[in-house]
């Protein structure tokens, strides 16, 4: 799962011209970069929050479908959508790790996260309403996260990039099950087809929003770009995930709910209608369904952890005394 | 949110015969619950059949800065590479 195109960053950075250039030279000749290399502030910046936001989406990415996980319809689905959830808190833990390197704490970091500071894709802050949505999330949301993720694997930043390489490898089933939970659906009674429907409908524009702002609007893409920490613009990873998609929604004969998607034979790709961006900002801003909803889940299972935490600190400090009293 | 829980580095043997592995790290109190969180995290796939943890703060690093000095010299010390060596072609693989 995944964070959208990054909100906020700020690339704007002090360093001497000559420091830079020589910067830039060295990601321009495909040097990785590794945690104690000099770097320009604004890029390791840009990476803190990057990589930040992209842990939170998968660590609040898994409570719309933890919501599911004791009504799944089978226990083939349910074993399913339990490691897929696991999946996705390993995938939160691989990328704190990797923010971590950078200077920054796990213990920081979440707390920006329970403060509201912090953002996460706002994809998780629409309801899971029904079954099928286990489905549309898997097919849509994972397939548009694995779009957005495969050029992460090659991320000028080295531990970014590697995080990024077990994570695209382990959610290729995240996506396939979605689809095969849709297909079954799309298969079925003229409730399960509706069913599957009416979550297409739901899911279909959030899942575009996922890609970011528009490259015209998007400020600071082209230095993510220039710094190889982003590989495509948002617009050519929207297109090339309309493109996949729209004929895997016809084998399934279910509609994308936009009236203007037609196919153009001069750019040899599909037309989309409008996207409506202030549906996409008001969620960022924390005005979506589920925005206090998520907070709210995660701050209690931190408070609620908070006991586990404090014993283990307690026991481990008790255990290593005893152990030097022995020697 | 003082008391940070200490970070741990992970290493996986994939297999007999192959060396453990760095691949990633985590936090955790103490040595058996980083050994477990990391069979949670790090080998839900089959990655491996042997675990090793170490506290990130106990690995002693060379200095970045200092890298020019430690690893140039060998660039210029070609005659460590059996290339190096002349050897007539009738002499067959050495």
């Amino acid at each position: 799962m995944y964070s959208q195109g990054l909100i906020g960053a700020d690339g704007s950075t002090e360093e001497t011209q000559e420091f830079l250039d020589a910067f830039q030279k060295r990601i321009d000749a495909e040097e990785k970069i590794e945690p104690n290399d000099p770097m320009p502030e604004g890029y390791r910046r840009t990476l803190v929050r990057q990589i930040g936001q992209h842990a939170h989406s998968e660590i609040v990415g898994m409570l719309p479908e933890g919501n599911w996980i004791t009504r799944a319809p089978s226990l083939r689905r349910k074993a399913a959508l339990l490691a897929k959830v696991q999946d996705e808190g390993g995938h939160g833990l691989y990328l704190y790790s990797a923010a971590e390197t950078l200077g920054v704490s796990r213990e920081q970091m979440t707390e920006e996260l329970l403060s509201g500071k912090a953002k996460y894709s706002s994809i998780f802050n629409y309801p899971t309403l029904s079954w099928a949505d286990m489905g549309t999330i898997g097919w849509l949301v994972d397939g548009a996260a694995i779009m957005n993720q495969i050029p992460l694997c090659r991320c000028s930043f080295g531990p970014y990039a590697r995080a990024m390489i077990r994570v695209c490898k382990e959610e290729s089933f995240h996506q396939r099950q979605g689809y095969e939970i849709v297909m079954y659906l799309a298969r079925g009674t003229k409730e399960q087809r509706d069913m599957a429907q009416d979550s297409l409908n739901r899911w279909w524009w959030p899942s575009l929003m996922m890609f970011g702002p528009h490259d015209a609007d998007s400020a600071h893409s082209e230095q993510s770009m220039e710094w190889k920490i982003k590989r495509f613009s948002n617009d050519a990873l929207r297109q090339k995930f309309i493109d996949a998609t729209v004929p895997q929604a016809e084998f399934l004969g279910l509609t994308l709910p936009d009236p203007d998607l037609k196919w153009n034979d001069e750019k040899g790709g599909y037309d989309h209608g409008p996207i409506d961006w202030d549906e996409f900002w008001r969620v960022v801003k924390g005005d979506g369904v589920m925005n206090r909803d998520r907070v709210k889940a995660r701050k209690k299972a931190w408070d609620d952890g908070a006991w586990v935490r404090e014993a283990a600190l307690a026991h481990a400090v008790k255990r290593e005394a005893r152990m030097q009293a022995a020697e | 949110m003082a008391n940070e829980t200490p970070l741990w580095e992970v290493f996986i043997r994939p297999r007999n015969g192959l060396s453990h592995k760095h691949v990633g790290s985590l936090h955790a109190a103490d040595e058996v619950l980083a050994l477990n969180a990391a069979r949670d995290v790090y080998t839900r796939r089959s990655e491996g059949t042997s675990i090793w943890v170490v506290r990130s703060s106990q690995i002693v690093a060379s200095d970045p800065d200092q890298a020019e000095e430690n690893f140039e010299p060998t660039g210029d010390k070609i005659y460590r590479h059996p290339t190096f060596y002349d050897i007539p072609e009738e002499v067959g693989h050495m």
